[in-house]
């Protein structure tokens, strides 16, 4: 008897018979009459809208007033922090309310986590996490209850197509848009099921 | 001579829900249920609009749309290839890759992984792959418990139920059905627990979140793998999605062949497609990507099992192999006026709708009465093909299954008969013109005032429920030749 | 240019009158129209039911009947979608007279390049776009060009008017509950609007919606899109 494997290839390979044009030569042939991005201008702008459109509440701060905003946003007792998080965006915040790293047991007590991301989609309100540094391991921005991202105005792809080239699919990667949410009763979009209920977003951008 | 032609089908099994009756008789019953009418008019009315609200915001939407169609069926064409190459990326990522042929054989393979974990529950997060194979029933039998995340398929579970809609199982129940179900089955529902959908939701969280925390061993779906990256892509909303990929420390997901794509560029197509058709969302809360396994974050283990169960049958028909571009977004069901009408449950499979009544009959073959009736079970109104964003023309592949159906499904004498018969009048003009001398001589007899109230044999499923035109006293035919084009 | 009216086998059996309204109106716009008279059936229902062995011979018959002519106008859309869409890829050798066949609407407004066609018709109707016609044809706002045009018919909007009636052929035997139930709900939209009268581009599914109305009420009748558009003052629909 041969194995599924061998079975289930012979089969397609067989459906599909020889002579077909290598993959390689066949896929160039796909037309991508689409375009790569929606919008040219006012993409920091258009980034904002949408995010809070998906009921994420987002700030825009100059760079410079980041670690001010950043303790303001914090009003729990206690945030788990990623390594990496650049350590002056939390100057303003007590160190003790900081939990860096926490284990899982650890993490369903705190108050929310704060990171930043990989890259963020102006189109759809989408930030994309890699888990690279300052962003933790996923676990540590699923179980809390609150995520506050950081999104700084480089980060900001106008778009699908563009985000997804400066990703690299090598690394886990967490799409974000809006908190958490379901459609599951009566179709209608509820916020608040298991992951993060509130999502907080602050986007630095250099003011003039 | 196609694999198709000579009849050899693979080995595919899916449940018929034990005991359904053909699509007609399970649709007639379901009509008659006022409040499952009434709760499937108010959610898929919901949906319609603000898909196409969604849709419309894309001046390039058919540009998206044709790119997506391309690219499954270049994919299609080069499945083997492209199979292959997701197998050695995920190999190479430390990921193991297991083919199974059909249900059974898939349900063996993630039973024995499940086993050899030593742990007897799982979590699950929704999925149509594992529906398909009755996954759930198969791993009671081993006494493994699977625990469903998805907030839809947890009333489902809860309720004793059967999923009625791809994406959102429980579409048939309305808040307060919901409401009575939790109450009544979730031990630590809170006994004044409201309607609202945000309490429900609230209970769904805290109901689950000590499952989350403990779970050793998750079974997952998958909407995407890219063959050149190894990568799997799975689209949520609630976070259960995320739970399930990243706090157990074995993982095994369970894919159809066809979901493969070749490259990570290609995601650019889907996640614009996918969201805005299922959802009606820019894009939906979570969407997460993996590739094998990363040290420190996530399951330490990662198994993918690879099904064809039906599939590579499908493959084999020029017409049907279009339902495996399908991406499961669910707008052709909420579109659809006779899903609207007849609820999910009538189409006696995990997939239901326009899309069920054309996959369905591929899977399992056309020899049962349900399978045979499914590509009758439309009015062949396009609804569905309009809102694909793959441009599965549903309404092409019902037509050709139909011709399955009459040519090798069941055998209804008396309606081959009567077609027989209307196909030979219909080829003659001489013998129409006799047939309309006929019945205009019949119409004094049966008509009153114009209108028929009651036909006989096959032909009162029309009378039951409306009045049927009496012929005219003179065909148009008879007139013509009469009057000259009614020049005389 | 040779015109050739396809009248369709249930207009021809059931619907004369609405044969006999695409005549008058084309008479009336100058353009002589002819009747071959070996014309029978597109062969939609047998393809649609799935007896398609049946349907080769009325596809090879009707390209054979239709191919003097420089244009063949039919008053079905869906019938007019069945040979366009279905009979090349039926039969390649039936492509060049399938390419010549026009709905009436869409012959009036796209060949002759009329959307006022002189009618009269005194009434207030609703239009209901066929699922063919809307979808398959495509012929969009044609129908409503031609209405709007047409002196003393005030013209009402459907409510929910791109859902299906529930007619879909053999379906509405072979599934006549949900059929039925479409058609109840496609009824009350009608009845919503007042309309003394229901208009479309296709007999059948009028005879499906009009079976449900005559059977609930005397309200509301239906009426072709040509026996509307053939109606003058002169020579008004009875
Ligand atoms: S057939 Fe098309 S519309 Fe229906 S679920 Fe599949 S992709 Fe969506």
């Amino acid at each position: 008897m041969s194995s599924a494997r061998e079975e289930i290839l012979g089969r397609v390979g067989r459906i599909l018979g020889p002579g077909r044009t290598p993959a390689a030569t066949a896929y160039t042939a796909i037309e991508r009459p689409y375009l790569r991005r929606h919008h040219e201008d006012g993409v920091l702008d258009l980034f904002a809208e949408r995010t809070a459109d998906y009921r994420a509440t987002v700030h825009r701060v100059d760079p410079a007033d980041l670690p001010g905003a950043v303790a303001r946003a914090l009003t729990g007792s206690r945030y788990a922090v990623p390594g990496g998080l650049p350590a002056e965006w939390l100057a303003e915040v007590d160190p003790a309310r900081l939990a860096h790293d926490p284990g899982i047991g650890e993490l369903d007590g705190l108050d929310g986590v704060v990171t930043g991301c990989a890259v963020a989609i102006a189109e759809t309100g989408t930030i994309v996490l890699d888990h690279g540094p300052g962003q933790g391991r996923r676990a540590l921005t699923l179980v809390p209850d609150y995520h506050l991202i950081v999104v700084t105005a480089d980060q900001v792809a106008p778009d699908v197509p563009e985000a997804l080239e400066r990703l690299d699919p090598a690394r886990p990667l967490t799409f974000i848009s809006g908190p958490s949410a379901t459609s599951d009763i009566e179709l209608n979009r509820v916020e608040g099921v298991h992951g993060p209920r509130t999502l907080e977003v602050i986007l630095t951008v250099r003011s003039p | 001579m196609s694999e198709h032609a000579t009849r050899d089908r693979g080995r595919a099994s899916m449940p018929t829900y034990l005991g359904m009756p053909p699509f007609p008789e399970a649709a007639g019953k379901a009509v008659a249920d006022t409040r499952l009418r009434g709760n499937l008019a108010h959610a898929t009315g919901t949906i319609r609009d603000r898909r196409l609200s969604a849709v419309a915001e894309l001046d390039d939407w058919d540009a998206l749309r044709e790119a997506g169609k391309q690219i499954k069926d270049h994919t299609l064409e080069h499945l083997d290839h492209y199979l292959l190459l997701l197998e050695e990326k995920i190999t190479a990522a430390g990921g193991t890759v297991h083919w199974a042929r059909d249900a059974a054989e898939a349900n063996r393979i993630v039973a024995d992984l499940v086993r050899a974990t030593g742990h007897t529950e799982v979590v699950k997060v929704k999925s149509m792959a594992t529906q398909e194979i009755g996954l759930n029933e198969a791993l009671a039998e081993e006494g493994i418990t699977a625990y469903e995340t998805d907030l839809a398929e947890l009333i489902v579970q809860l309720g004793d139920d059967r999923p009625s809609h791809i994406l959102v199982p429980a579409i048939h129940r309305n808040r307060a059905e919901i409401r009575d179900i939790f109450r009544s089955r979730m031990p630590d529902a809170p006994a004044d627990l409201s309607d609202s959908p945000a309490e429900l939701a609230e209970a769904a969280r805290r109901h689950l979140r000590a499952k989350f925390l403990s779970a050793k061993v998750a079974v997952s779906g998958v909407n995407f793998a890219v063959a050149e990256t190894g990568t799997l892509v799975v689209l949520e909303s609630e976070g259960n999605g995320r739970m399930c990929l990243t706090l157990p420390e074995t993982l095994i997901s369970v894919m159809g062949i066809e979901k493969v794509l070749p490259t990570w560029q290609d995601l650019e197509v889907f996640l614009q497609l996918l969201p805005r058709s299922s959802t009606a969302e820019r894009m939906n809360p979570y969407t997460s990507t993996w590739t094998g396994v990363t040290p420190g974050d996530g399951p330490r283990d990662f198994h993918l099992v690879l099904l064809d169960n039906g599939r590579t049958d499908t493959l084999a028909d020029q017409v049907g192999r279009q339902a495996l571009r399908c991406i499961r977004c669910s707008a052709c069901l909420n579109v659809c006026p006779v899903y609207a009408r007849a609820g999910g449950h009538a189409y006696g499979s995990p997939y239901p709708g326009p899309i069920g009544a054309i996959l369905s009959p591929q899977i399992r073959g056309i020899g049962s009465p349900v399978d045979a009736s499914l590509p009758y079970a439309s009015s062949l109104c396009g609804a569905c093909f309009e809102a694909c964003p793959v441009a599965i023309d549903i309404p092409e592949v019902l037509v050709h299954l139909r011709a399955e159906a009459v040519e090798e499904g069941p055998k209804h004498p008396l309606v081959g008969t009567a077609m027989a018969a209307a196909g030979w009048t219909l080829r003659s003009p001489r013998r129409l013109a006799l047939a309309q001398r006929l019945a205009s001589a019949s119409r004094r007899l049966v008509g009153r005032r114009g209108q028929i109230r009651r036909l006989p044999g096959p032909l009162r499923a029309w009378t039951d429920s409306r009045d049927a035109p009496a012929p005219p006293p003179e065909s148009f035919r008879a007139w013509w030749k009469r009057t000259n084009g009614g020049r005389s | 240019m040779r015109i050739a009216l396809f009248v369709t086998c249930l207009n021809d059996t059931m619907f004369p009158d609405t044969g006999k309204a695409v005549v008058r109106l084309l008479r009336r716009l100058g353009h002589e129209v002819e009747f071959p008279a070996a014309q029978t059936c597109c062969g939609q229902m047998h393809f649609n039911t799935g007896y398609r062995k049946q349907v080769t011979p009325m596809v090879r018959s009707f390209a054979e009947t239709f191919a003097p002519y420089d244009a063949v106008v039919t008053p079905s859309a869906s019938c007019a979608a069945m040979v366009r869409d279905w009979h090349p890829r039926i039969d390649s050798g039936a492509a060049p007279v399938a390419s010549n066949v026009y709905e009436l609407a869409e012959f009036l407004v796209d060949v002759l390049g009329v959307t006022d066609v002189g009618a009269y018709y005194p009434h207030r109707v609703t239009y209901h776009p066929t699922c063919h016609s809307l979808r398959m044809l495509k012929i969009g706002d044609r129908p409503l060009q031609l209405l709007r045009a047409v002196r003393g018919l005030e013209l009402v909007e459907l409510p929910d008017a791109t859902e299906c009636c529930g007619f879909g052929g053999t379906f509405a035997l072979k599934n006549s509950e949900v059929s039925a139930a479409m058609g109840a709900d496609k009824v009350a939209c009608v009845r919503a609007t007042g309309a003394e009268a229901l208009c479309a581009a296709d007999n059948s599914c009028l005879m499906h919606i009009g079976g449900i109305l005559t059977r609930t009420g005397p309200d509301v009748r239906t009426v072709h899109l040509a026996e509307i558009l053939a109606s003058t003052e002169e020579d008004p629909h009875e």
